[in-house]
């Protein structure tokens, strides 16, 4: 981040607000319900069977929850793999929304694991099943959330003045970075492969060898539709300026992403000659459709270059590739994944309160962050250089 | 022991006298004789060996002393479920004193024994069955006179090999149970040597059998352990190779009886099985030789543990049994899962709600996007200087 003074300021404003109080409402209910979890344990607040041992708090806050998080590292592929420096004013914001998905998403894993207080045993010698896919998931998960807040720590150190340290971390910040854009790329495609040990549990529709890649790329793109929908959130929140100059040619990117997502993944039901499922008359061919209709609707919205200045589109663009994505994870976790016959799931009301306390914890967080670090581009110097 | 295969004594003549007398085909015979090699874990070879001296040699005589029990050993081996294996049993052995199967009674059975005793000086071997009282000078059980202490010590004077049958014998077994008011003991502390013990209530007779065949081939008991039990029949836990093992490790347990899992054969550690904890070879041989899948754990009654010391007559029937080998964990799967619920109405509110919320608050940030952007273009056209038309932006933003 040598290159990197792009003039961040916090945005100030007072802390306590609609938004803030009713976050602090609903994670405050989270907290009740997850003393309820420690206190009888997992059957007495969730849904979850032995046919269903992932109910939504791996699939939505682990699994749909750290894809959202691939903000940050899609943005700094962008600027430090390919030397886009141009969107470096989006790396922060992203970067802070991936630095709450991930720490989160372990937090969430904890939280679901049976025996919580044994968790240390994923990594260490000798328990550790170092041929496990969830091994591969968990200690690059970890590392990346160690990796990410060393990311991030440039802006708290700004923030309490300690340039000393700072300057140091500068040095050795590429490494940083550099195994920030590594690490994702092996847990996201590998969270593909979780399903794939999943056998012939998962219907035919999401149950392929190209699994691994179809979750890498659908990361990617959720990555850059993420900052889409959170720049234009922030916009609208903040009332500030929108940066449509760098989210136009970002989302052309994501276009081209998109594009090679789709082509793999029908190319690959055509040669699996698995498409026939998808034109049955079942639930799970219509969330195939709805799925795949939430993937090609940013091709209809900002297609042309005149759509990709409305950031309206741009946003509906972002918020259609995430239900996109979390229709894609749902389906090969939970709704096209059959155990057997009388086997069923459907999450609970106090898990999914879990689950809603969890993002409230990033909206909350995200709030307070910005508000208070210098986050997001300064107003004054961004007029300043683009008027 | 110089012919080692038993095909070259298919036409030895003492082999078909030898069958003959038992009732036995030629061919049953010396399988019989393989069977009980095998169940004593001897090399190749020795069935031939064993079948050579069961046929020819001079049958060792046998002292039979009963003490305090119930005679239920002396039964499981004129009761077996094979009909050769006692007739085998009286065969091999010349029994010349006991007292369940004497016609004699009295003086003239008494002796029987002297008789026996002195011919076969050194050479007879004595079996103890049933527990010695040692209280009070051993008062509690006495024949033609004499105390059983002083009974054994006569006897075991002058024999070969001595053997205790049955638990009684072998360490005290249920005569010696709590309080135990006569001081019941086993033969070894009474003669203060080691004995060969075949403990069990009553033992399978084939490990009798075994272990007097192995003294008449060889001229020696089998190899023993500390406890002086044979190691071919004691030396592995009967939770080892039971067969209801593959549902104790994978966690399927009888939770109390008649229920699911017991009525599916699953593991009765939970209902008191001393299996991890007795060392016998009930799952190999079955118990008693009462027939085919008729021990007790086949039908769906825990082990007792009668062979152990401490465990048999002690410990209650529906105590858990301490685990010699494996701990298992305290947390088992239940015999029938939950098999999940479908959305209760609370949970779909909540969805609902919350799909409620996200859609509107979405339709809002895209209108006020929208909108400030129309601002923005008539703004650009306005400064250009062609369509000076007035724009509202004062739409409902978030407060966030």
């Amino acid at each position: 981040m040598a290159h990197s003074q792009h003039l961040a300021a916090p945005v100030g404003g007072r802390l306590l607000n609609n938004a803030t109080l009713v976050a602090g409402v609903l994670i405050a209910i989270m907290a009740a319900v997850l003393l309820a979890r420690f206190i009888f344990g997992l059957g007495a607040v969730t849904h979850l069977n032995d046919g269903y041992p992932f109910g939504i708090w791996i699939v939505v806050d682990v699994v749909i929850g750290s894809a959202f998080a691939c903000g940050g590292f899609s943005v700094a592929m962008l600027v430090y793999i390919f030397n886009r420096g141009e969107y470096h004013p989006l790396v922060r914001p992203a970067l802070l929304a991936s630095l709450f998905g991930y720490t989160l998403a372990g937090i969430s894993v904890i939280i679901d694991l049976g025996r919580y207080v044994n968790f240390w045993h994923i990594y260490w010698p000798g328990y550790a099943n170092i041929n496990s896919v969830m091994f591969e998931v968990a200690v690059c998960i970890t590392a990346y959330v160690a990796v990410m807040w060393i990311e991030f720590a440039p802006v708290f150190l700004e923030k309490f003045g300690l340039h000393d340290i700072r300057k140091k971390l500068d040095k050795a910040l590429f490494v940083v970075v550099a195994l920030g854009t590594l690490l994702p790329m092996m847990h996201q495609s590998s969270i593909g492969t979780l399903l794939v040990v999943m056998g012939t549990q998962v219907n035919p529709l999401w149950q392929t060898q190209m699994l691994p890649l179809i979750y890498l790329l659908t990361a990617i793109s959720m990555g850059y539709g993420v900052v889409l929908f959170e720049s234009c959130v922030a916009a609208s929140g903040y009332r500030r300026k929108i940066e449509t100059h760098l989210l136009d040619p970002m989302a052309k990117v994501m276009l081209g992403v998109l594009a090679a997502y789709l082509v793999v993944r029908f190319g690959d039901l055509l040669v699996r000659g698995a498409l026939g499922e998808a034109f049955k008359p079942t639930f799970v061919a219509l969330s195939f459709w709805v799925e795949n209709f939430c993937f090609a609707a940013p091709f209809l919205l900002i297609g042309n270059a005149a759509a990709r200045r409305n950031p309206a589109k741009l946003f509906l663009a972002g918020v259609a590739i995430m239900f996109g994505g979390v229709f894609l994870r749902l389906n090969g976790f939970l709704i096209g994944y059959d155990t057997g016959p009388g086997w069923n799931y459907f999450p609970s009301a106090p898990e999914l309160l879990v689950t809603i306390g969890m993002f409230s914890i990033e909206v909350l967080g995200y709030i307070v962050i910005t508000r208070t670090f210098p986050v997001l581009p300064r107003e004054e110097a961004y007029i300043k250089a683009h008027a | 022991m110089a012919n080692t295969s038993l095909l070259k004594l298919e036409d030895d003549d003492n082999i078909a006298a030898a069958s003959k007398r038992l009732g036995m085909s030629r061919r049953e015979f010396l399988q019989f004789c393989a069977t009980m090699s095998a169940t004593l874990g001897l090399p190749q070879g020795a069935e031939a060996a064993m079948a050579t001296a069961v046929a020819a040699k001079k049958r060792p005589s046998v002292i039979w002393l009963h003490f305090q029990e119930c005679t239920g050993c002396t039964e499981s081996l004129l009761r077996a479920e094979h009909p050769t294996l006692e007739k085998l049993i009286l065969d091999v052995i010349s029994l010349d004193y006991h007292e369940t199967l004497f016609a004699a009674a009295g003086h003239q059975a008494e002796d029987a024994r002297k008789k026996a005793m002195a011919e076969n000086k050194g050479k007879y071997v004595l079996v103890v069955e049933g527990a010695i009282p040692t209280r009070d000078g051993g008062i509690y059980c006495k024949v033609g006179g004499k105390t059983a202490i002083e009974l054994t010590k006569e006897c075991a004077a002058d024999a070969a090999a001595v053997i205790a049958i049955g638990s009684c014998a072998s360490w005290g077994g249920m005569p010696s149970t709590d309080p135990n008011p006569t001081g019941a003991s086993g033969v070894a502390p009474v003669l203060g040597k080691p004995v060969v013990t075949i403990p069990g209530c009553p033992p399978n007779p084939y490990n009798f059998l075994s272990a007097v065949v192995h003294f008449l081939t060889f001229g020696a008991l089998p190899a023993v352990d500390h406890l002086g039990r044979p190691k071919f029949a004691y030396s592995r836990l009967v939770h080892e190779n039971c067969e209801r093992r593959a549902h104790f490790d994978a966690g399927r347990f009888a939770m109390e009886f008649g229920d699911e899992g017991h009525r599916k054969g699953y593991c009765l550690y939970k209902l008191g099985c001393k299996g991890p904890e007795t060392y016998a070879n009930c799952p190999t041989i079955l118990f008693g030789d009462a027939g085919g899948g008729t021990w007790p754990v086949g039908c769906g009654h825990p082990c007792i543990g009668c062979t152990e010391q401490g465990v048999g007559f002690a410990k209650p029937i529906h105590m858990v049994a301490k685990m010699k080998n494996i701990e298992p964990p305290l947390g088992y799967p239940r015999i029938v899962e939950e098999k999940g619920t479908g959305a209760t109405l609370g949970a779909a509110a909540v969805l609902a709600a919350v799909a409620g919320l996200a859609a509107g608050a979405g339709t809002i940030v895209a209108r006020n996007l929208g909108l400030s952007h129309r601002a923005e273009e008539l703004e650009r056209l306005e400064q250009t200087g062609k369509n000076p038309a007035p724009a509202t932006t004062s739409g409902e933003k978030a407060g966030v």
